[in-house]
């Protein structure tokens, strides 16, 4: 299997495209940054929501007991999985429960984790994803690249031939507006005949028992409130205490996420309405093991906002399908390693350790340093790519003596001035497709000598 | 031993050390204008806001500048009946797919999002305002709080089947990031602000 480094090296194969991938994302991280910047109070706001969540964690079987007594006395099924397999079943049973062979679904990270669509199709169930970016990539046959902006990876013109294709839009027409519209009226007659719809779960309450799940596009309130049996699958880490805490994460969400004030929409659901059923599925599939690794638990404070993705300069140029997960950049590679060792242990080397993503994120996770510590254990488990171990045995080594740094550096920028071919090769990863900045004459530590002797 | 109990063994026994919740802070927001700064963000966000002063006025507005009398028009609102149907809550929820307005009152809206607040005691059909072409909703003055925090201080333990704030037309930026309003639910949102 290819890991990131030889998944980004296609991505990169086409320069211009990788340059608007980059630009469009950093677009987004601007907007981040000028709605975090209208709230004087962000910074206190962060550290607030990262607090309730170290509650959550360090109460968390607590709560999901009180969620699951109030969700029921409210009228909710709650049934739980221990794994993506359990969920899938779960859901199928729903299904088959209610003799449906089709159902729409609205964004769920969480069922993209547990590859629920493929498996439905095995069983013969028609799954049609309603949110636009998502009914772009499963009418491409992809999954999504990003797990807030699925289809960042597609140019309208593209969208323009899937869509003539499937929706028959006018051939050669790329024209957002008209192309969102033929999805609004195409998706308009699976929410009208669809008996079943399933969505995901922003936050779970566990005074209340209700849920929260948060659109734009209004497509989780259409499936929800059109069907007759609305399925809500979570991941368990979203539950919060309270009801008041909403206010703190719905400020931080849509801020950190695309800019906006606030989502669309905000839907609180506490019971089924009349002739409805509501079933929620609490998912674990590995957060329990990573609640137990005192290193990486605070990533499941995650609030699936993608700031960090927007941030990451690996991400953005390297492109979701890269980090071969479900949940790609910088937090993605810190959950994918929990499940599996060996199948990610790439995936905390696709990080420059800039720490962006941790001067981000609403709930300040350490992310560059979690993405650090996942180095160390799979070194020492012996998962590290072969040349991973050496470049960083050799950062080990000079970043405990400077000695030796100083010798590097001074090497090093022989090296890059004198044979660049031999830096800029394939053994180098992060130099692909992009020329080596030229080397500094003489670095900060040789300025300062010779200044000061001055 | 059944899924449910393996979980909550092994979340029990992963769990770090109890700590408490924090306070949520009081983020004082001074001296602001409530009804200016929600028509500025609500614009910003794609909606459409009308300051009045009687409930006339709105249905005025609704029937001259907005909308034209051949449309299917839904509302509960008394004052709004010589241009609207009402619903009851035992309606099937598809029988409302050619809606073109639905008309609500909100007793919550919130200026730093643009938001207006909605319960199923004003939507007794959750559908409505999300299947419906165009949204109007009608807040009164004093209706409208500063933050999030104090939206949920007004909510507080109110018990609802199912509530949402609404915050703009239904939009999408899926295409390349190029804006567009009217995604799945109603494609534009006028508020009224009364009083
Ligand atoms: S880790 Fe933080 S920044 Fe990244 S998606 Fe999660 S909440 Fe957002």
């Amino acid at each position: 299997m290819k890991d990131h480094a030889q998944l980004s090296e296609t991505f990169n194969e086409d320069e211009p495209r990788v340059n608007w991938h980059d630009e469009t994302l950093w677009f987004v991280r601007q907007k981040r940054d000028k709605a975090a910047h209208g709230i004087p109070e962000w910074e206190q706001l962060r550290e607030t929501a990262s607090q309730i969540k170290n509650n959550v964690l360090s109460n968390l079987s607590e709560y999901l007991v009180q969620f699951e007594e109030q969700a029921k006395q409210n009228g909710i099924t709650v049934h739980w999985a221990a794994d993506a397999a359990e969920h899938n079943k779960i859901v199928y049973g729903i299904l088959q429960q209610n003799g449906v062979q089709q159902m729409v679904k609205s964004k769920s990270m969480l069922t993209e984790e547990c590859h629920l669509n493929e498996y439905l199709k095995e069983q013969g169930i028609d799954v049609t994803d309603t949110d636009l970016g998502e009914r772009i990539v499963q009418l491409a046959e992809e999954p999504p690249s990003h797990i807030v902006l699925p289809c960042i990876h597609w140019k309208k013109e593209e969208i323009g031939v899937l869509f003539h294709k499937h929706l028959g839009t006018p051939e050669g027409n790329a024209d957002p507006q008209l192309l969102t519209h033929a999805a609004r009226l195409n998706l308009r007659e699976f929410f009208l005949t669809r008996r079943v719809a399933l969505t995901g779960v922003n936050f779970a309450i566990a005074e209340t028992g209700e849920f929260v799940v948060c659109t734009n596009e209004g497509n989780a309130d259409m499936g929800a409130h059109l069907a007759d049996v609305h399925i809500a699958c979570m991941g368990m880490e979203k539950i919060i205490p309270e009801r008041k805490h909403l206010g703190v994460f719905l400020r931080l969400l849509a801020r950190s996420a695309t800019g906006q004030p606030v989502t669309t929409y905000s839907s609180h659901f506490k019971k089924p309405a009349r002739n409805q059923e509501i079933h929620i599925v609490i998912v674990d599939n590995g957060r329990s093991k990573q609640l137990g690794r005192a290193d990486f638990r605070n990533s499941l404070k995650c609030i699936r906002c993608a700031a960090c993705f927007n941030t990451c300069p690996v991400y953005r140029r390297s492109g979701g399908h890269s980090y071969h997960t479900a949940i790609a950049g910088p937090i993605g590679s810190i959950l994918a390693p929990n499940l599996d060792m060996k199948q990610y242990a790439d995936l905390p080397f696709a990080s420059t350790l800039c720490g962006s993503c941790s001067n981000v994120c609403p709930v300040k996770i350490d992310i560059h340093e979690q993405l650090y510590k996942w180095r160390q254990v799979l070194v020492q488990e012996g998962y590290a790519p072969a040349a991973k171990t050496a470049a960083m045995k050799g950062m080990g080594f000079t970043l405990s003596n400077p000695g030796a740094f100083n010798v590097a550096g001074k090497a090093g920028r022989w090296v890059v001035k004198n044979v660049p071919f031999l830096v800029n090769n394939r053994f180098n990863a992060w130099y692909k497709q992009r020329d080596m900045p030229e080397a500094p004459k003489e670095s900060f530590t040789e300025w300062y000598k010779k200044n000061k002797a001055e | 031993m059944s899924s449910r109990e393996n979980i909550l063994a092994a979340v029990k026994s992963n769990q770090p050390a109890f700590v408490g919740a924090p306070v949520i802070p009081h983020f004082a927001q001074g001296e602001i204008n409530l009804v200016e700064k929600y028509g500025t963000v609500l614009s910003g966000i794609g909606g459409k806001l009308y300051l009045v002063e009687t409930h006339n006025q709105v249905l005025d507005i609704l029937q001259t500048d907005f909308f034209g009398p051949a449309k299917r028009v839904v509302s509960n609102l008394g004052y709004l009946s010589a241009m609207a149907e009402s619903y009851t809550s035992d309606a099937n929820p598809h029988s409302f797919k050619n809606v073109d307005l639905f008309v609500v009152e909100s007793r919550l809206a919130v200026a730093e999002n643009g938001a207006v607040w909605v319960t199923d005691q004003e939507i007794p059909q959750r559908a409505l305002p999300f299947i419906t072409q165009h949204l109007a909703a009608i807040v009164h003055k004093n209706d409208i709080v500063a933050t999030m925090h104090d939206a949920y201080d007004k909510i507080a333990n109110f018990d609802y089947g199912f509530a949402t704030f609404i915050a703009g037309p239904s939009k999408t930026a899926d295409i390349e990031q190029s804006l567009v309003l009217g995604a799945h639910g109603a494609r534009t949102m006028t508020v009224f602000v009364v009083g």
